[in-house]
């Protein structure tokens, strides 16, 4: 049963670093412009284009 | 018909925003962003000008914040690259409570957040103990130790994720009031009070799990809720926003500023341009012009004013330029009057008692009822007082206010993105719950039933052709639509307007004029709603314009006869104009020349006869008996106090919207009951094999997840039809 001692404490960790992930995803504004960051992986960066 | 900007006239400066390091930056709004191409082309067209440090365009918001170099701040160089790019843009004040609704809805979700994680991770406990429950191994000291890893992990997260419900509990407590919050506070603090007592105590029952699951559950319906006010009241700013946020003010020294309406003070002098809005109460200093004061009264015609006449506030200015002194403040103008009838309708409309509200009412009384008399009659019965609670604790556990707490939230948000989606804004649950059970609808005729612009009557292409370079170059609503019936084409050269009477220019170098009757010669008044046109010394030839019925206006009345709905036509207009409409529509009950206090009169006469009325209507002289009827509809194009007072905004030309919006709120009506059926249904079997002690943990768990899947299940089918 010994191992359950240290399992359980290391899923919870897990599951706090999860929450913790979301967090700081909340904060940092992901969720304020689903439409725009669906839309901007369409848009070429100027920079990106090859010169010609 | 919002404001129009001039960017090249008006100063915008008032819009910009000074940031704690002396920036400046700027919020636009741009309804019409809609992809990839858009958005990458307003932000580079805006990032290239001159004095722009960054620019950044949220798609789902349309929302453009441009931020600007020190000191290079031009708003005005903004809004008009963005019209010549084809992106009509606004100012647009993001404002406070707005900032404060978002971190209510941020706080929401990380109590969801915890919660889930709660859950989550408590089950990762209880499942061994559930095992044990059906006769698996499990020793006593495992069994002690899962409840406690259950309980450490368990009653934390739900003292955390509780907290929006301990908080509005303790608040209607203190108002000596027990809302729905009540009965959920003190069943999940006793849940875990008598887990963390049988824990101790080395007992079977621990509902950790199940106290977290609920608040969870719970949480889901709130945010559901917060979801649905959030969106309805962006989308009512947005509306706003672009309705008459600014008046033209003369500086100190005659310059054009454009003011915020409510920074206009009583002596400012004003300029309001053909085709703009009389901001607040005002006198005419100069010029000479029509006011159209459709939106106040209902009336259609145009009224000459000159030097000296009084204009209210919301009138539109057709012809010519005036300048104006302001009267009053914008909050006194003449709409005061109006807003008090409609605070007097609003303050009935909250007396209106919720769907989820009625039934918690009946629930939370049986309920603990029920749980206090299962706790005395078990100890009574000779269970032991500690057996005796468990099974109450039970009772309160599985009979849980999901249906009420999730159902609704879930029915009412998908109704509103079924309805969001065809152009209606629904602003809040209770205006669907409302709107489901009207049984007559009253309509405002001029903005609603027709168009409220007027069109050319039986127009002759070879006529149009030859008046339609002259209308091009006015702005008068009469001349516009003449030239929007020719289409595009070549201007007339040399062209002076005359205020109130029309226009005169030339046209293959011949000259001409477009105007009233009197101004090419003829006598007599003339009609209102016609104009003449002649070349010198030929002859005349008249177009005659009405306001047209909206395309679907036939249809969309048999659509609500088809519903069993009765009509009813009530309008400021003259009485002729209305029984033109009412004819043309078959309406047998209408009345004309009404004031805003006759209309509301009527919705209350309606209402003590025991009717339902749905009020549509746009004008400031609808806003009253908006307020006061059972629910309330308002176009986009109406006015800010209008739209305030409708329960529920459409947008766009067709009014279809109103039977689309009246078959969706029914089933979500049909979809709420559905679900209080099922829920009582489901309580009926629980809380009796919970009082004879029944259920234990792992029953209580199941039962009151699929419970909630199901009603919630149920609630997507709202209006899923067509």
């Amino acid at each position: 049963m010994n191992i359950v001692m240290f399992l359980a404490p290391l899923s919870l960790g897990l599951g706090l670093l999860a929450v913790g992930a979301f967090w700081w995803s909340l904060r940092a504004g992901q969720y304020e412009d689903p439409a725009g960051d669906a839309a901007r992986i369409l848009v070429d960066d100027p920079e990106d284009r090859p010169a010609d | 018909m919002a404001l129009t900007y001039d960017p090249a006239r008006a100063d915008l400066s008032a819009f910009l925003r000074r940031r704690d390091d002396g920036r400046e930056s700027l919020d636009l709004l741009v309804p019409d962003a809609r992809c990839a191409g858009c958005l990458s082309k307003i932000e580079r067209t805006v990032l290239a000008l001159p004095g722009v440090a960054a620019a950044r365009l949220n798609l789902t918001q349309k929302r453009l914040t441009v931020e600007f170099g020190m000191g290079m701040g031009d708003a005005g160089a903004v809004v008009t690259a963005l019209r010549r790019l084809g992106y009509p843009a606004s100012p647009y004040d993001p404002g406070r409570a707005q900032v404060a609704y978002d971190r209510e809805g941020r706080q929401l979700v990380l109590a969801l957040a915890v919660a889930g994680f709660g859950v989550m991770n408590t089950m990762m406990f209880s499942v061994p103990l559930w095992a044990g429950l059906f006769g698996q191994e499990l020793g006593p000291a495992t069994r002690t130790l899962m409840m406690w890893f259950s309980g450490l992990v368990g009653a934390p997260c739900a003292l955390y994720a509780g907290q929006p419900f301990f908080r509005s509990a303790w608040r209607s407590l203190k108002a000596r009031r027990a809302n729905m919050d009540v009965p959920i506070s003190i069943g999940v603090i006793l849940t875990l009070a008598i887990s963390f007592s049988e824990t101790l105590l080395g007992g079977r029952d621990a509902y950790f799990d199940a106290a977290v699951s609920l608040l969870f559950l719970l949480l889901v319906g709130r945010w559901l809720e917060h979801r649905l006010r959030a969106r309805a009241s962006s989308a009512a700013a947005d509306l706003l926003a672009l309705q008459a946020p600014t008046a033209t003010v003369f500086g100190p020294d005659d310059a054009l500023v454009a003011r915020p309406l409510a920074e206009v003070r009583p002596g400012d002098r004003l300029l309001v341009r053909p085709g703009e809005r009389v901001p607040v109460d005002s006198r005419i200093l100069s010029g000479r012009s029509e006011l159209d004061n459709s939106l106040l009264t209902g009336e259609t015609a145009p009224a000459p004013v000159a030097i000296g006449d009084e204009c209210r506030a919301g009138a539109l200015n057709l012809s010519g330029a005036l300048r104006l002194v302001a009267n009053a403040r914008s909050e006194e103008s003449a709409v005061a009057a109006i807003a008090r009838l409609v605070e007097a309708g609003a303050q009935s409309k909250s007396r209106y008692v919720r769907l989820a509200d009625k039934a918690a009412a009946i629930y939370v009384p049986v309920v603990h009822t029920v749980a206090l008399l299962t706790f005395a009659g078990g100890w009574a019965l000779g269970l032991g007082p500690r057996e005796a609670l468990i099974r109450a604790v039970a009772v309160l556990i599985v009979t849980c206010p999901c249906a009420l707490g999730l159902a609704v939230p879930a029915v009412q948000i998908t109704a509103s993105a079924r309805l969001f989606r065809r152009g209606v804004l629904v602003k809040s649950g209770a205006a669907l719950e409302r709107l489901a059970e009207v049984d007559h609808v009253v309509f405002d005729k001029t903005g609603i039933l027709t168009e409220g612009r007027p069109s050319l009557l039986d127009p002759m292409p070879r006529t149009l052709a030859m008046a339609a370079p002259l209308a091009r170059a006015s702005r008068h609503p009469l001349a516009r639509a003449l030239a929007e019936a020719a289409g595009a084409g070549p201007l007339a050269l040399e062209v002076t307007e005359r205020a109130g009477q029309g226009v005169e220019g030339t046209i293959d170098g011949r000259r001409a004029r477009l105007g009233r009757a009197g101004f090419l010669g003829l006598a007599g008044a003339g009609c209102e709603t016609e104009l003449w046109f002649g070349f010198d010394g030929d002859t005349r030839i008249r177009f005659r314009f009405a306001d047209r019925l909206r395309p679907d206006a036939h249809e969309t009345l048999a659509a609500l006869a088809a519903r069993g709905l009765s009509v009813e036509i009530l309008s400021g207009d003259v009485a002729a104009a209305v029984e033109r409409v009412a004819d043309t529509l078959q309406v047998a009950t209408w009345r004309g020349g009404c004031t805003p206090q006759d209309k509301a009169a009527r919705i209350d006469a309606l209402t003590r006869e025991g009717r339902k009325v749905l009020m549509v209507g746009d004008g400031l002289n609808d806003a009253a008996a908006l307020a006061r009827a059972h629910a309330a509809m308002a176009p986009g194009s109406a006015l800010e106090a209008s739209q305030n007072a409708a329960d529920l905004v459409f947008s766009g030309e067709r009014l279809g919207a109103v039977t689309a919006a009246f078959d969706v709120a029914r089933s979500a009506h049909r979809r709420a009951l559905e679900n209080f059926g099922f829920a009582a249904l489901y309580n009926s079997l629980a809380a009796p094999a919970a009082v004879l002690g029944l259920v234990n943990p792992f029953v209580a768990a199941l039962a009151m997840s699929s419970s909630s899947l199901l009603v919630t299940l149920n609630a997507l089918r709202t209006g899923a039809r067509r």
